[in-house]
C-alpha cells in the first residue's frame, strides 16, 4: 500500500514550480486588468522592472524596501508554525516604531550602542505588544483572528495620539503631526559606508543585516533547538504536542512574542533607515505585506527572503511603472492579492492532478 | 431472481485497487454478510452502491433494473439505506431535525416537523425503538444513536440496508438486541448487508456470507457450507493463522500504578468517571473491558495529566501524580500508546526521524542545551525502525507516507524502546490487519515478561480476554468487577460490560 | 438622546447587513475574513453606481452584484481549490484595497455630487417623542431590520436552513444525506458577498455620502466579531450589532462633548469594545464543528 515517494529533484521542482506558476498567473491576470482599466500593460510592467532591478540602485531601493517585509514574513511566519494566525504584524510594526523613536530620540549613546539598544527596544516593545492577542487565546479562548486585526487600529491611533501629541516634534515649523527625527547615532549606516572599497547601491542601508540575521535565527530556532521543535509539533498536531507534554499556552505565548518582535523589528530598520520619524499612516501596509511574502515563501528563510525581495521589488518598481504608464501605485496591492491568491490555490496548476483527471477521462472512453 | 447483483466492480484510488473484479449476488429477505479484513475493500465497495464513490468499471443490478447511481440522494431515492460505522448525525441537531436532513417529501420549503414527528414516532413503536425526537443527538447513548440511525434510513423507505460493523460499539446484550431487530426487518421484507470482521456474528446471524480479501472476492458461501470460525479466518487472511497469542504464566511484582477513588465530571456535568479503583503490578497485563465511551478515554487521560480528576489520587511508581502535568507524570517512567495515533501520537508532516523523539526530544543524547542532535536522533530512528520492523524507504520519509501498519508500528517501537515501567496501551491494533495485530500483542506480551506493567484497554472482548491476567470491566464509569483471566467467561463479562452483575439478576439491562 | 440613538441605529445597519449575510455562510462553516474587502467594494461600487446612474438604489444593486461577483473569486478558491480560509480571506482584503483606490481614482474625477439613501419618514410612527428618530431611516436600514425574522425564520423552519447548519456541523453526514455540501457553501458565500455588498454602500451613500480610501476600516472584522457573539443566530447578530453601534454612537458623542480626551483615543472604543466582547462573551458562543475545514469526498 506504500505509494512511491517522489524523488528529491521532483520534491526540489514541485517546490519552484507552484511560486513561479502563481507569480505568472498572477502578472497574466494583472495585465488583463490593466489593459482593461486602458492602460498599456507593457509600458507598465517594463517600468515596474527598470524601477525595481533596471539598476544597481534600483536594486539597493528594492533591497531597502524588502527588508522590513521580510522580517514582517517572519512576523507571520513563526506564529504559523506554531498554528496561531499573526495578522497583527500592521499594529506590532507602529509599536516597534513607536518604542524605537522612543529610544533613539531621547537617549544619546555613541552609534555602536545605540542602534542596538534601540533594535532591542523596538524587539521588546512590539513582542511584548504581541503576547497581549496570545494571552487573550490562553484566557478566554478568543481568535486571534479577530483580536489581532482589533489591535492594529488601537496600535494606529495610538501612535497617532503619540505623534500629535506627546512626541509631537515642535521645531519642525510645520503643524504636521509628526514625531521628532531620529538623532545621528540611531540611524542606520548606509552599507557604502560601512564598506567603502566595495561597489553597493547607494541608499542600501545596515537593516538588510538585521534582516538576514534573523532569517538565521528564525531557521535556526525551528529546526535545531527543542523550543522550535515543540512550536512546529504544536502548529501541525495540537493534541500529539500535549499528550507528549508540551505545554500549548507557553508556546503560543512565545510564538506571538516573537512574531511580534520580529514585526518591531520591520518598522524599526524602516524607522533607522529610510523614514527617520514617523508620520501618520506611514507604516501602513508592512505587516499585511509580510502575509503575503510568508506565505509565498512557504513559512521557509529561503522562500520568505526570496519572495520579500519580490516584493521588495513590486514596491521599489511602482514609482516609476506609475512615472511610464500612468497605472496608480495600488495596483501593486492589486498584484500582491492576486499572487498570494494564487499561491494558497495552487491545485489550480497541480499538474499531477490534472493529468490525473485527463488518464481517468481515457479509461472511461476505453470502456 | 437475485435482488442485487455486483457484476465485475474494479475501483482504482490512483495505484491502489481497492476492489478487483468483485461479483456477486444478494437474496430478497436476507442478512447478507460481508466479511473481510480491514483494507480488504469492504467500505470501498458500500461506498460504491452508496454512491459516495462511483466505480471504474462494472454494474449493480438492484431488482432487475441497472443502477445508475452517482450520489448518496440517488442511492437514498432507490431505496437504499446505510448506518455507517461511525454515525453520520449531526450532534447539535434534535433528533427530528437529523431525520428531517434532506427528506423534502413534506414539503420542499418548510420543514413541517410536526408531521414528521408523528410519522416518526409511529415508526419507532412499530419496531420497538423509542426515541424523544426532540431531544439533541449530543445527549444520546450510542446505542440509541444506532437506533436513530436505523429509523433515519426507514423513514425514507429503504428497501435494502447496508450496516456498517454495527456491532463494534454494542455490547453482547445490546448486540444480541440488534440481531432481534434485524430479524424483524427482514420479516418486513428488508434485505440486509451485514459489514463484519467478527467471525461469531457471521454464523449467527447471517444467510449467506461472502468474503473479501485484498480487494477480491475469496469465497461465496452460504452458512450451512461453513465448517467453523478458522476456515472463515483462513479465508479471509488468505493463509492460516495461529489466533492464539502465546505466554508464560505471570510473575506479578509490585504496584507500578496505583489508582484510588478517581472521579472526573466532564464540561457538560456528566460524570464520566465515578469512583475509580484499580492497580497494575510489574509483570502483569492488566485489561480493561468495556464498550467504547463507558469511561476508557477519561481515564487513560486523568492518569496521564491531560485531564485533571475531581477527586481520587493517581500514583505512578510510588510517586503522587495526580493532576500534575503530562511531562511530569511521562518523566516517571510511562509510555503511552493512545487510542488515536493520527491525533495524539505521531505528526504526519514530520519526519520519521522527527516523530521518533517526540516523547524525548528534551533528553539527552537527543538534545543537549536546548539544540537537537540530528545525527543521534537519525542514527536511533533507523535501529528503531530497523528493531520494529517498520517498512520505510529512509528515516527521512514524511510519517504521513507510511501505511497505517506501519506508523503504528514506529508508533509501538518508540514507546515500548522507553523501557518504561508503566504501558498504557489504548486499542493499540485497531484498524491494523491481522498480521500486525499479533505481532503487537506479542510485543506487549514481552513488556511483560521484562518487568512492565501493562494497562490495556480494549473493546475487543477477545483480546482483552487473551492477553490479560486480570480482567477489569468498565461501565459508565465504574469498574463492575476484577476477574483473573483464568475465571474468566465471555458471558459474565459481557453482562458487565452492560452495567449488569450476577447477582442482581437480569433485567436490568436498561 | 434622539441623535444618540439615531447615530447608533445607522452605525448599527451596515453591521446587521453584512452579519445577517455572514450567519449564513458561518454556519455553513466558512469563516470569512475577506467580509472587510467585500465592504470595501461594495463601498466604492455603490458610489460609482449612483454616480452614473444618479440613484442611490440602482447604486445599491450595482454594489450587491459587484460584490457577489467578487465573492464568487473566495468561494472558487476556498471551496474548488480548498485553499486556506484565512488566508484567502487576507488576499481577498489587499486586493480590494488596491482595487478600490485604483478604481476610486480613476472612476471620480473630484468630489462628485452623489444621489445618496435619504430617510423616509413612515407616518404617525416617525411623530413618537424620542423614539420616532427610529421611523426615520432609510429604505435599507428598514429592510434590514425586516430581513431579521426572515432570516430566523429560513435558519430554523426550513430545509435551506437546517441544510446550511447541517453543513457546517458534519459536512459528511450531510453529504450522504444526498445533500450538496460545496453548492450549500457557494450559495452562502454568495449571499454572504451580496449582503456585504449592500452593507459597504450603506457606510458611504448612508453614512458619509462619498467615497473614502480604506473607509470601511476594520467594520467587516466587526461583522465577523458581531456573528461570533450573537451565536450564529440572526436575533443575536441584531442583538450585537446594536451593542456595537450605540458604542461607536457613543464614540461620536464624545467627541463632540470636549471631555479633553484626545480624539485619537476615543477613535478605537469601538476596537477596544470588539476585544472586550470577544473576551467576556465568547465563550458562551461555541464556532461550527468543521468550521474552516475544506470538504473532500474520499
Amino acid at each position: 500500500m506504500h505509494t512511491k515517494a517522489p524523488g528529491r529533484l521532483q520534491r526540489l521542482f514541485d517546490t519552484i514550480y507552484f511560486p513561479i506558476a502563481s507569480i505568472l498567473a498572477s502578472f497574466l491576470v494583472a495585465g488583463v486588468a490593466f489593459k482593461l482599466l486602458g492602460f498599456d500593460p507593457a509600458v507598465a510592467f517594463g517600468g515596474l522592472l527598470s524601477g525595481s532591478v533596471g539598476s544597481l540602485n534600483a536594486w539597493g531601493e528594492t533591497l531597502n524596501k524588502a527588508t522590513p517585509v521580510i522580517l514582517t514574513g517572519l512576523s507571520y511566519a513563526i506564529a504559523q508554525r506554531c498554528g496561531v494566525i499573526n495578522l497583527g504584524a500592521e499594529g506590532q510594526v507602529y509599536i516597534g516604531a513607536l518604542c524605537a523613536v522612543l529610544v533613539g530620540t531621547e537617549l544619546s549613546l555613541p552609534a555602536a550602542l545605540h542602534i542596538p539598544v534601540v533594535l532591542a527596544a523596538a524587539f521588546l516593545g512590539a513582542a511584548l505588544f504581541g503576547t497581549l492577542p496570545a494571552i487573550m487565546k490562553n484566557r478566554f479562548g478568543s481568535s486571534e483572528l479577530i483580536t489581532t486585526i482589533m489591535f492594529n487600529y488601537v496600535a494606529l491611533y495610538f501612535v497617532h495620539y503619540m505623534i500629535a501629541g506627546p512626541i509631537k516634534d515642535m521645531n519642525s515649523g510645520s503643524n504636521f503631526a509628526q514625531s521628532k527625527q531620529m538623532l545621528q547615532t540611531a540611524q542606520l549606516p548606509r552599507l557604502n559606508a560601512m564598506f567603502p572599497g566595495v561597489t553597493l547601491p547607494n541608499r542600501l542601508h545596515a537593516g538588510l543585516i538585521v534582516a538576514v540575521l534573523a532569517l538565521i535565527f528564525y531557521s535556526f530556532f525551528l529546526f535545531r533547538t527543542t523550543r522550535g521543535y515543540e512550536m512546529r509539533v504544536i502548529g501541525l498536531n495540537r493534541s500529539a504536542g500535549e499528550c507528549a507534554g508540551m505545554n500549548i499556552r507557553t508556546n503560543t505565548l512565545l510564538s506571538m512574542f516573537l512574531a511580534g518582535g520580529f514585526a518591531g523589528l520591520g518598522g524599526a530598520c524602516e524607522l533607522m533607515g529610510v523614514q527617520r520619524r514617523i508620520m501618520e499612516n506611514a507604516f501602513n501596509g508592512f505587516g499585511f505585506d509580510g502575509v503575503a511574502v510568508a506565505l509565498l515563501g512557504g513559512n521557509s528563510s529561503g522562500g520568505i527572503a526570496l519572495s520579500g525581495i519580490l516584493f521588495g521589488a513590486l514596491k521599489s518598481g511602482a514609482t516609476k511603472m506609475q512615472m511610464k504608464s500612468g497605472v496608480p501605485t495600488a495596483t501593486v496591492y492589486m498584484l500582491q492579492g492576486l499572487i498570494i491568491l494564487f499561491v494558497v490555490g495552487k491545485r489550480l496548476f497541480d499538474y499531477h492532478r490534472i493529468t490525473e483527471r485527463r488518464k481517468t477521462h481515457h479509461g472511461k472512453e476505453n470502456d | 431472481m437475485a435482488y442485487l447483483e455486483f457484476k465485475n466492480i474494479t475501483k482504482v484510488f490512483g495505484s491502489v485497487v481497492a476492489n478487483s473484479d468483485v461479483s456477486f449476488t444478494v437474496e430478497k429477505g436476507h442478512i447478507h454478510a460481508l466479511l473481510g479484513e480491514n483494507g480488504a475493500g469492504k467500505s470501498t465497495l458500500m461506498n460504491i452502491l452508496y454512491g459516495l464513490s462511483s466505480p471504474t468499471n462494472g454494474e449493480i443490478f438492484l431488482d432487475g433494473k441497472k443502477l445508475r447511481i452517482k450520489s448518496p440522494g440517488q442511492a437514498i431515492a432507490a431505496g437504499i439505506g446505510m448506518v455507517h460505522q461511525h454515525f453520520m448525525l449531526v450532534p447539535t441537531l434534535s433528533v427530528i431535525e437529523n431525520v428531517m436532513l434532506g427528506y423534502k417529501e413534506f414539503g420542499k420549503f418548510s420543514l413541517n416537523l410536526k408531521q414528521a414527528v408523528r410519522r416518526f414516532t409511529g415508526l419507532a413503536e412499530k419496531y420497538g425503538m423509542p426515541l424523544d425526537p426532540y431531544e439533541i443527538v449530543g445527549n444520546l447513548s450510542i446505542g440509541q444513536q444506532q437506533r436513530l440511525e436505523i429509523l433515519k434510513a426507514l423513514f425514507r423507505n429503504s428497501r435494502l440496508l447496508i450496516l456498517d460493523e454495527p456491532t463494534a460499539v454494542l455490547t453482547p446484550q445490546e448486540t444480541n438486541k440488534l440481531f432481534e431487530l434485524l430479524h424483524k426487518l427482514t420479516e418486513n421484507g428488508l434485505t440486509i448487508i451485514f459489514i463484519t470482521h467478527k467471525l461469531g456474528e457471521v454464523m449467527d446471524i447471517c444467510d449467506r456470507c461472502t468474503v473479501l480479501r485484498n480487494g477480491r472476492v475469496a469465497a461465496n458461501l452460504s452458512i450451512s457450507e461453513i465448517s467453523g470460525h478458522e476456515e472463515l479466518a483462513a479465508l479471509m487472511v488468505g493463509k492460516h493463522i495461529d489466533l492464539v497469542t502465546h505466554k508464560r504464566e505471570a510473575a506479578p511484582g509490585d504496584p507500578v500504578l496505583m489508582v484510588n477513588g478517581l472521579r472526573y465530571t466532564d464540561k457538560q456535568g456528566v460524570a464520566r468517571l465515578k469512583d475509580i479503583d484499580l492497580s497494575v503490578r510489574a509483570g502483569e497485563i492488566v485489561g480493561v473491558a468495556g464498550v467504547d465511551g463507558n469511561g476508557q478515554s477519561e481515564l487513560v487521560k486523568c492518569i496521564l495529566g491531560l485531564l485533571k480528576p475531581d477527586a481520587g489520587s493517581v500514583t505512578v511508581d510510588g510517586s503522587d501524580v495526580t493532576g500534575k502535568r503530562p511531562k511530569e507524570v511521562l518523566g516517571h517512567g510511562v509510555a503511552h500508546i493512545p487510542e488515536d495515533r493520527y491525533k495524539m501520537a505521531m505528526v504526519k508532516e514530520l519526519t520519521i526521524s522527527e516523530n521518533m523523539i517526540l516523547m524525548s526530544y528534551d533528553k539527552a543524547p537527543f538534545s543537549k542545551h536546548g539544540v537537537l542532535d540530528r545525527k543521534t536522533i537519525d542514527g536511533y530512528s533507523e535501529e528503531i525502525c530497523k528493531q520494529y520492523e517498520v517498512k520505510t524507504p529512509s528515516v527521512k520519509e514524511l510519517a504521513g507516507r507510511l501505511s497505517g501498519g506501519n506508523q503504528q508500528k514506529f508508533v509501538v517501537g518508540r514507546e515500548l524502546d522507553r523501557k518504561a515501567k508503566l504501558i498504557i496501551a489504548v486499542y493499540p491494533d485497531r484498524g491494523l490487519d491481522i498480521g500486525t495485530t499479533k505481532y503487537i500483542q506479542s510485543r506487549l506480551v514481552e513488556e511483560r515478561d521484562r518487568g512492565a506493567a501493562v494497562l490495556l484497554l480494549s473493546t475487543e472482548l477477545d483480546e482483552i480476554m487473551e492477553l490479560s491476567d486480570t480482567i477489569l470491566v468498565l461501565h459508565d464509569g465504574h469498574i463492575m468487577a476484577q476477574i483473573p483471566q483464568k475465571e474468566a467467561k465471555r458471558e459474565t463479562i459481557g453482562l458487565l460490560m452492560a452495567g449488569v452483575r450476577n447477582d442482581e439478576g437480569k433485567g436490568e439491562n436498561e | 438622546m434622539e441623535g444618540f440613538l439615531s447615530s447608533a441605529i445607522r452605525m448599527a445597519t451596515p453591521l446587521l447587513i453584512a452579519g445577517l449575510g455572514l450567519v449564513f455562510s458561518a454556519s455553513a462553516g466558512i469563516v470569512n475574513i475577506g467580509t472587510e474587502g467585500f465592504m470595501l467594494l461594495g463601498a466604492l461600487m455603490g458610489c460609482a453606481g449612483s454616480y452614473w446612474t444618479g440613484s442611490a438604489f440602482l447604486g445599491a444593486l450595482i454594489a450587491m452584484v459587484s460584490t457577489m461577483l467578487f465573492s464568487a473569486v473566495f468561494a472558487f478558491f476556498v471551496l474548488n481549490m480548498r485553499a486556506d480560509q484565512t488566508v484567502v480571506g487576507a488576499a481577498i482584503n489587499i486586493f480590494a484595497s488596491g482595487l478600490t483606490i485604483t478604481l476610486n481614482r480613476i472612476i471620480f474625477k473630484g468630489v462628485p455630487v452623489l444621489a445618496a439613501y435619504d430617510p423616509v419618514d413612515i407616518p404617525l410612527l416617525s411623530e413618537i417623542p424620542v423614539i420616532g428618530v427610529l421611523f426615520r431611516q432609510s429604505v435599507v436600514c428598514y429592510l434590514a431590520f425586516l430581513a431579521v425574522p426572515l432570516a430566523w425564520y429560513v435558519m430554523k423552519k426550513t430545509h435551506i436552513g437546517l441544510e446550511v447548519r447541517s453543513v457546517g456541523e458534519n459536512p459528511r453526514a450531510s453529504d450522504t444525506l444526498g445533500i450538496d455540501v460545496n453548492g450549500t457553501r457557494w450559495w452562502t458565500i454568495l449571499l454572504s458577498g451580496l449582503f456585504s455588498g449592500l452593507a459597504g454602500s450603506y457606510m458611504s451613500l448612508g453614512q458619509l455620502s462619498f467615497f473614502t480610501e480604506g473607509m470601511v476600516s476594520g467594520k467587516g472584522f466587526m461583522a465577523l466579531a458581531v456573528v461570533v457573539l450573537g451565536c450564529y443566530s440572526p436575533l443575536g447578530v441584531l442583538g450585537a450589532s446594536l451593542v456595537f453601534g450605540a458604542g461607536m454612537a457613543l464614540q461620536f458623542r464624545l467627541q463632540a462633548a470636549n471631555t479633553g480626551i484626545p480624539y485619537q483615543i476615543i477613535t478605537m472604543l469601538p476596537y477596544l469594545i470588539t476585544l472586550l466582547a470577544v473576551c467576556g462573551f465568547v465563550r458562551g458562543s461555541r464556532s461550527p464543528a468543521a468550521s474552516g475545514v475544506p470538504y473532500t469526498k474520499e
